[in-house]
């Protein structure tokens, strides 16, 4: 029957296929409702791997929903995700996951060293001790973020833009292959914004895989190199050279950006 | 049974009577109170008002012994429950206000450590001779049992005053419990509402202390404001239920609780206030857990069949087991897997909405239409048929199905 | 020596019983203050009468050990419901445990109103207000009891029983430190490496519920819930440091206890009273004023990390 219902097949949608195994995220016919309404309906994803891709669409598109739902934090109503062909529990050692910043209470009682340990925590467990080597490590990783004269800094103390990059010191810390960002530049000063592209450009570089939820439209094709567009449903996904067009960014945002922002947009011109 | 019913109709004598009309009315009163405490998420404030009480009842018994009087005089021991409540409420706002504190730990200290130190004065009137028969334990879990006639006519008045302050204040503070913003912008002193919320539940705990104790007469506060919301989403709607609820609760309660000599008044219309809050829970529509459950099961069908009918139209396999067996309950593929001619029909269909939704999200402008755009909603909720027949003409000659 | 003899005698357990169950309640209580869940201490010390007279009601007796049964038993049927009410009504947290705490109180009263338990011990009162002062060791004639096994065999058993749970929550909280810091601090990260968070948060409910009753059987509900919040709160406005506000937790739980005792036993004889006040009262009086004293001193009472902008 399959011959018989060669109805309208979206572009950007693999037919048939299941899970590529070489993807370090695949999500397929994700569905994540909040109550009776779809906050992502039948979403599939393929990101590819060793790529800085982003996660774009408008306000409460399902962007942070898709995230949180890949790493099974919120409940989905159906789907199936795997990391690096593996079902995510399989996987956790793998992934390094940077929160939205003001998901957490600053005034929490640790310190900057603390928290960057806590990346240590699957390799550590209850009791094993914190080498000098863990020490080292996490060091390192606030280093890499401009972040090591703060070690001993009380959490609370930090700025906006310092307490992304702490979270964003914890992720490397945990030494993962695929690293997922929940808004990294929102609230941020510019420093802390080229600060952290550099951190994730070397990622890169290491040919790890990086995936963002992304708002500033401006800046994608700058800083990303592939990117899926959802509003709900995927509306479209690629390299940003050929996806990251503005027939596909007014499809996902409706018409009103489309008459009034693309233009000074630095769009890849499809 | 039938000196319930006798209570019920107030036949009961006249202290009775007065005690269940002074139960309604503190119960109307906690209901709708407890409303806005409710709706303002500050429900368990009336906690740390209703065990800030304890100091003041000790405190006023030991002055006015001091002062020669005799101790037990009901006025003035609430009017000394009610100046401690105050500032165990002023305490609670400060310590959340200007320390780290969170407002659940600043209740959490304000009524333990108020209600240590009652319990301190408690120990110390049992000490003094006139302390010995204080009754001031029965400001714990209250008692009718061998009230005064002019103690039943404080509870009465005392109830009554108090709904009619809150039908007087019911529009500003309605607007503030609703949205704090939206009442600032329209010029209403949210501070001096909530100021005024707080006293009203003071009112009633303090007036509740007696008939039901400063232990139960946080349920009355909470209870009934709770289960009202099960029933409806408008302010006001909930707002009346609540003391409807929490009225009907205090009459009966008070009824059943003058015809039976060991059934205490306070738990019994705490009970009842909670059997209601169980049934809403239930088999509230909409709200309830039931309704909830059936709906959320439909919801999770509907999302499963259209992905399962999607990936027919895509020609795509189907991995999900729970779609697979919707679809084939629902008659819309075999059991090996093959789409029924049903199936293919409908597949169609959703395949010909799917253009549809193309053409409209490129068309329209606005993005509250295109936004609806979730995979669920039928494309005729969100458009007229007039311009579906719109988008049908852009789309073209109708796709063959199976062609 | 006499007033050593009667300080051991009388006041010895007394105290050590008073220090056990705040610090017993303190522990989880830091958790429970950083996580907004202060507030399940005194959901759980009110179901604790319901409880133990049901407990009552279906042994028959008030030996310990059921009665401690049916109170926790309670305490975690009340944490599931206030958890049903929350997930399945949709109702915010602090009115789902009004309406239970409440509901399972009246339930208690009204139980032990219509059951015939006039002649045990057990009345309202009493589960409010605990009677440490009664806990007294009859053989002790010295600090020398210390070292005499039949003395030892004499020690109110509630120290034994509220030493081996404080003993227990000591252990756990070493033991769990990491994933219940890391949890209570970031649950979406904890969540993302796999921790079992949700588990978590029940085993400390369940630890506090523990807590609650152990410390229940000796001092009351009243200053379980006063030594659940006052000595972390009053430790949290001290230190910028987990560890060192748990440690400051246990010091100003330990003080509170002491101090509170002391104060109850002889601070009205110094008055010129000739009896003594509610311990357990004292207790949660001094730990109030404590906390009083850090709201206004404390040097890290402001809120810190709110306003962090750009």
């Amino acid at each position: 029957m399959a011959e018989t219902l060669t109805l309208a097949t979206r572009d950007g949608t693999s037919a048939g296929t299941g899970p590529d195994p070489a993807s370090p995220l695949a999500v397929r016919g994700l569905t994540v409702s909040y109550g009776e309404k779809p906050a992502l309906f039948s979403v599939d994803a393929t990101f590819p791997v060793g790529a800085m891709a982003a996660i774009v669409g408008p306000n409460g598109a399902g962007k942070s929903t898709l995230l949180k739902a890949s790493l099974g934090l919120i409940p989905s109503v159906s789907g199936l995700v795997t990391v690096f062909g593996q079902p995510i529990a399989a996987a956790r050692d793998r992934i390094a996951y940077v929160p939205q910043r003001a998901s957490v209470d600053w005034d929490f009682p640790t310190t900057v060293t603390d928290v960057v340990l806590m990346g240590r925590y699957r390799k550590l467990g209850l009791f094993r001790r914190v080498t000098r080597a863990e020490c080292a490590l996490a060091t390192d990783a606030l280093g890499r973020v401009g972040m090591e004269g703060f070690a001993s800094r009380q959490i609370g103390q930090l700025s906006g833009g310092q307490q992304q990059r702490v979270f964003l010191a914890r992720a490397l810390a945990q030494e993962a292959d695929l690293y997922l960002l929940d808004e990294p530049f929102a609230g941020v000063d510019a420093a802390t914004e080229r600060a952290i592209i550099e951190v994730l450009k070397a990622l890169k570089a290491e040919g790890k895989s990086v995936i963002a939820v992304h708002h500033d439209l401006s800046t994608v094709a700058e800083y990303f190199d592939h990117v899926f567009l959802v509003n709900v449903r995927a509306m479209a996904e690629g390299p940003v050279a050929t996806t990251f067009t503005p027939e596909a960014l007014a499809q996902t945002y409706g018409g009103r950006l489309a008459a009034t922002h693309l233009d000074q947009l630095a769009l890849v011109r499809g | 049974m039938s000196g319930f019913l006798d209570a019920l109709l107030l036949q009961a004598g006249y202290n009775a009577a007065l005690v269940a009309i002074g139960a309604a009315l503190l119960g109307f009163a906690a209901g709708t109170a407890g409303t806005f405490l409710f709706l303002r998420k500050r429900a368990l404030v009336s906690d740390a008002v209703a065990h800030a009480t304890l100091p003041g009842v000790g405190l006023a018994f030991l002055v006015m012994v001091a002062l020669g009087g005799e101790g037990r005089n009901l006025g003035g021991l609430l009017i000394g429950s009610a100046l401690s409540a105050w500032a165990g409420l002023l305490l609670v706002e400060w310590i959340a206000r200007r320390t780290r504190l969170a407002e659940d730990a600043a209740i959490g200290a304000v009524l333990s450590v108020f209600f240590g130190f009652g319990v301190v004065l408690l120990t110390v009137i049992q000490t003094l001779d006139r302390g010995r028969q204080a009754g001031l334990e029965d400001f714990l879990l209250g008692s009718t049992a061998g009230m005064l006639f002019q103690d039943a006519v404080i509870i009465a008045t005392g109830g009554a005053l108090v709904v009619a302050a809150i039908w007087v204040l019911r529009r500003p503070m309605t607007l503030v419990a609703f949205d704090a913003g939206y009442a600032t912008a329209l010029g209403v002193d949210t501070r001096r509402v909530d100021l005024a919320m707080m006293g009203l539940v003071m009112a009633v705990t303090v007036i509740g202390l007696k008939l039901v104790g400063l232990i139960l007469v946080v349920a009355l506060l909470i209870i009934p404001a709770v289960t009202a919301r099960f029933w409806t989403n408008r302010v006001e709607v909930v707002l009346w239920t609540a003391g409807i609820l929490g009225g009907a609760s205090g009459y009966v309660g008070a009824a059943l609780s003058a015809s039976a000599p060991d059934l205490p008044t306070g738990p019994i219309i705490v009970l009842i206030a909670a059997g209601l809050f169980a049934l809403s829970l239930l088999f509230a529509p909409a709200r309830g857990i039931l309704a909830a459950a059936l709906s959320h099961r439909r919801f999770q069908a509907r999302v499963h069949r259209r992905q399962g009918l999607l990936a027919l139209v895509r020609s795509e396999p189907i991995h999900d087991p729970l779609t697979l067996r919707i679809l084939r309950a629902e008659g819309l593929i075999r059991p090996d897997g093959v789409a029924t001619d049903e199936g293919r029909a409908l597949a169609a269909k959703i395949a010909r909405d799917e253009r549809r939704w193309d053409v409209a999200r490129a068309v329209h402008q606005d993005t509250s239409l295109t936004g609806r755009y979730d995979g669920l909603t039928p494309i005729e909720e969100v458009f007229t048929a007039d311009q579906i027949a719109d988008f049908d003409v852009r789309l073209g000659a109708p796709h063959a199905v199976g062609a | 020596m006499s007033m050593g003899a009667d300080f051991v005698q009388f006041s010895l357990t007394p105290i050590l019983i008073g220090i056990l169950a705040a610090i017993a309640c303190a522990l989880p209580g830091n958790f429970l203050i950083l996580r907004r869940q202060a507030l399940i201490g005194d959901a759980i010390s009110h179901v604790v009468l319901p409880g133990i007279v049901v407990a009552f009601l279906v042994t028959g007796t008030i030996a310990a050990i059921p009665m401690l049964l049916g109170a926790g038993a309670a305490a975690l049927v009340a944490v599931a419901l206030i958890e049903a009410i929350k997930r399945l009504g949709g109702i915010e947290p602090g009115a789902a445990m009004g309406v239970v705490f409440t509901a399972l109180f009246a339930g208690g009263v009204l139980l032990l109103e219509q059951s015939d338990t006039s002649r045990v011990h057990l009345d309202v009162e009493h589960a409010l207000m605990g009677n440490l002062e009664t806990l007294i060791w009859f053989q002790a004639e010295g600090w020398g009891s210390l070292a005499d096994p039949a003395a030892l065999a004499d020690l109110p058993p509630e120290l034994l029983r509220i030493a081996v749970v404080a003993l227990a929550i000591a252990v756990l909280t070493v033991v769990f430190w990491r994933p219940l810091k890391l949890s209570t601090f970031d649950e979406g990260f904890a969540r993302a490496i796999g921790l079992p968070v949700s588990v978590i948060g029940l085993g400390l409910v369940i630890a506090a519920a523990v807590a609650a009753v152990a410390a229940f059987d000796a001092v009351g509900s009243i200053i379980v819930i006063a030594m659940f919040i006052c000595p972390p709160a009053t430790a949290r406005l001290m230190t910028n440091s987990l560890a060192a506000q748990v440690w400051g937790s246990v010091g100003f739980a330990t003080l509170s206890a002491i101090l509170g005792y002391v104060l109850a036993g002889y601070g009205p004889l110094w008055l010129g009273f000739d009896s003594a006040v509610s311990a357990a009262g004292m207790i949660a009086a001094v730990s109030g004023l404590i906390l009083g004293l850090a709201c206004l001193f404390g040097p890290h009472r402001g809120r810190v990390g709110v306003a962090a902008g750009g």
